[in-house]
């Protein structure tokens, strides 16, 4: 086994493993951060999107050998309380029915927002094409970007 | 006196030299007419053989007039809404190497991947689906829109590049182009050694 270092949630972190392995599952089931979520293993989904270093990846095709020496952001990295503008526009939207795929969700909307402070409705369409929720709940998601979009330009503003 | 020489010196040659030489000019030309459309068929089929690669899904399938890639050997819109973006690398928050690695998946339906995977970017997409053969032939020819490469370039590039090579090694439940790497790459040589002519339409 290798050593594989890398940075999670602004935690250096050092990890006897296999650098084949799915980032996924490092982050899972080596260092128990289980807000990322097994979907349907072949990229398809997008239930255990992750941010590696500003990309919204799919943690299920990473190699944990792609993440070496870079910096990985879970749903755990966001905030200690939930007080990231995502979470709390999708609180205040009550976006998620089951919840499976919410965590993916808000990744990619992070990664959205970063890029892009005031999208559109096409805009957050294409962004979020690639996270399926079988729930349906795509009107409360687009509803809850564009909100998340307001609460930071607030924040900005308030800074 | 003198009127006799000069005929015999110069007029009598003249009168048979002259429409000697325009006979062998003749026959000249038309033997070269010959031989360049000799060549150019020749190119052409050549082209014919190298079509039939670019024009199967593993290379159609990105090199496409719309925004979106396709996938599979029916040529479907790619899922998930994927966008070319304004590098060819995809939107934000759905850049293409999100999901595609350096390698291919393992797993049938799983993304497929290379090295920076991405499709053309829209400044220069080299779009050939939807083209005729000779459009295609056309489109590979120009450096305007083949990007910038010439004919001698093409010729590594079909043989050297990552993508390309891809083709033949595209991971499970995706089928090959109908002839082998070894074999496109020498059409591909053999197309542009006889002058990289391009079918008539």
């Amino acid at each position: 086994m290798e050593k594989s270092h890398f940075t999670v949630n602004g935690k250096s972190v050092e990890l006897e493993i296999d650098p084949a392995t799915p980032l996924l599952w490092a982050l899972r089931d080596h260092l128990g951060l289980t807000g990322t979520k097994f979907g349907c293993g072949i990229g398809q989904c997008g239930a255990c999107t992750v941010i590696l270093d500003g990309n919204a990846v799919r943690s299920c095709q990473v190699k944990v050998s792609r993440a070496a020496g870079k910096n990985v952001t879970t749903i755990e990295g966001l905030s200690s309380d939930r007080s990231h503008a995502v979470q709390r526009a999708w609180l205040m939207e009550q976006v998620p029915q089951c919840g499976y795929c919410q965590s993916g969700q808000i990744m990619s909307a992070v990664v959205l927002l970063a890029s892009n402070p005031s999208p559109r409705d096409s805009d957050i369409d294409d962004a979020l094409s690639g996270n399926i929720c079988r729930c349906g709940t795509y009107h409360r998601i687009r509803k809850a970007v564009h909100r998340a979009a307001e609460l930071a330009r607030k924040e900005e503003k308030g800074a | 006196m003198k009127a006799r020489n000069f005929v015999r010196q110069v007029a009598i040659p003249f009168v048979v030299v002259f429409p000697l030489l325009l006979l062998f000019s003749a026959i000249g030309e038309k033997h070269h007419a010959f031989a360049q459309a000799s060549n150019d068929d020749h190119s052409v089929r050549a082209f014919s053989a190298v079509a039939s690669v670019l024009t199967s899904p593993r290379c159609l399938n990105c090199h496409v007039p719309d925004d979106g890639p396709l996938q599979g050997d029916d040529n479907h819109p790619h899922t998930m809404n994927v966008k070319r973006g304004p590098d060819g690398r995809g939107t934000p928050a759905m850049r293409c190497t999100n999901c595609h690695q350096d390698t291919n998946s393992q797993f049938l339906h799983a993304p497929p991947g290379r090295a920076d995977w991405r499709l053309p970017p829209p400044s220069m997409p080299l779009v050939w689906k939807g083209l005729s053969i000779a459009g295609i032939c056309r489109s590979v020819k120009n450096p305007a829109t083949n990007g910038g490469m010439s004919t001698a370039q093409l010729i590594e590039h079909v043989r050297d590049d990552p993508f390309v090579n891809w083709a033949w090694n595209p991971g499970p439940g995706r089928t090959q182009p109908p002839i082998s790497h070894d074999e496109f790459v020498a059409r591909f040589t053999e197309w542009v050694q006889t002058g990289a002519a391009c079918p008539k339409e």
